[in-house]
């Protein structure tokens, strides 16, 4: 192992661009030594922001480390990148089983069961975890002691909307001040119309509040607007932004209410992480 | 087209969960015609509209994406749909959570087009 790592850091100073900071990571986290892991991790996080595989290593560090919070949003970063990748769908079914939901666990074990069938020892966990049976029973050990500060992650997630169709022209974060948060919006003729789409967010959002506030309808959840080329639909991820979410006029609303509502949720997250 | 804005609206307060319906002048949000049930105050539902829908209007003129038909604003206890019927009239229609949203729509589209 040692003789591993040390060939692995002497590939990756020949070439810092080399994926085989993930082999080092593994390699340090394998052996404990977290803080090195993490850093491993973290300087090709910085490179490769977009790699599934580096949020998937960074999460599995993170929950080694019992900081179980950050690992879920790093797992949940792969989810949204790659659906189906299997660790992450492991991690996030380990983070489940330890919060108590056996049904979300079961889900996403399934999951990374489906992308991996030959996985015995994953059929079996799922096997005893849908029978009532425990998993992963070992006492949890105590985190290991940190000695040097945290260094944060840097940079953040580059997009709200990162991995999802029409992240660039159909979905669009907005500030309360008509600032681009993320995303993008372009007419069906290419234009660029982001910057006064955004300009102009803020306003109708006001509006629908004070409409639905004073009308007596209770919270607003969305305007939706049906247009002749494009319809979209509005919504607010938090209470200081507005996101709008375009689509063909001609594919059904619900499929339009169910991409803002996934931006939504993406938005909301991008936020929390980047403030 | 028809003038009798009056009549427009009732196929539209006939449908189960409508509180109520009205035709607004959509530049000053002045009521022209209404038909809501006892209680609902008139104005301010004109001028909630009217403004609200000359955002959506301008947002969607900005952005290229086509004169906008229709627009529903969901909120947890109803919603409030607006047709811009001309670019002087927008039909308002109020209703409660649970309506045949679908059906309502259509009647709000096809009373829009009698009145242009």
């Amino acid at each position: 192992m040692v003789e591993d790592i040390r060939a692995l850091t002497a590939q990756l100073a020949a070439d810092p661009t080399s994926l085989v900071f993930l082999r080092l990571g593994e390699a340090l986290r394998g052996r404990g030594q977290l803080e090195a892991a993490q850093k491993v991790a973290l300087t090709g996080l910085s490179r490769y922001p977009h790699l599934p595989d580096a949020h998937d290593l960074y999460a599995r560090i993170l929950a080694d480390r019992h900081d179980y919070a950050n690992a879920f949003d790093e797992w949940d970063m792969v989810l949204r990148i790659a659906p189906n990748h299997v660790g992450a769908n492991k991690g996030i079914g380990f983070l489940y089983y330890r919060a108590g939901d056996r049904e979300n666990a079961i889900r996403h074990l399934q999951l990374a069961l489906s992308a991996d069938p030959g996985d015995d020892g994953l059929r079996t966990a799922i096997e005893r975890l849908g029978g009532g049976g425990e998993v992963w029973d070992t006492p949890e050990a105590a985190p290991p002691e940190i000695t040097e500060p945290l260094p944060q992650r840097s940079p953040p997630a580059p997009d709200p909307f990162f991995g999802f169709e029409g992240s660039v022209n159909r979905l669009l974060l907005a500030s309360a001040d008509g600032l681009r948060l993320g995303g993008g919006l372009a007419s069906t003729a290419g234009e660029d119309v982001s910057e006064v789409a955004a300009a102009l967010v803020s306003g109708a959002a006001r509006e629908a509040t004070r409409a639905a506030k004073l009308l007596d309808l209770g919270e607003w959840r969305h305007v939706t607007v049906e247009c002749g080329e494009l319809s979209f639909c509005l919504v607010q991820p938090t209470s200081d932004t507005g996101l709008i979410a375009a689509m063909d006029t001609a594919l059904p609303v619900g499929q339009l209410h169910f991409l803002a509502e996934r931006a939504s949720k993406a938005a909301t997250s991008w936020l929390e992480r980047v403030r | 087209m028809i003038r009798d804005y009056k009549a427009l609206l009732e196929p539209l307060t006939r449908l189960r969960g409508v509180r109520g319906a009205m035709v607004v002048a959509a530049d000053d949000g002045v009521v022209v015609v209404d038909a809501l049930m006892d209680g609902m105050k008139g104005k301010a539902l004109a001028a909630l509209a009217a403004a609200l829908a000359s955002r959506i209007v301008d947002l969607s003129t900005s952005a290229s994406f086509g004169p906008a038909r229709f627009i529903q604003l969901q909120a947890a206890e109803g919603s409030l749909l607006l047709v811009p019927a001309s670019e002087q009239l927008l039909l308002v229609t109020v209703t409660g959570r649970d309506v045949p949203l679908g059906l309502t729509r259509l009647e709000m589209l096809k009373a829009a087009e009698r009145m242009r």
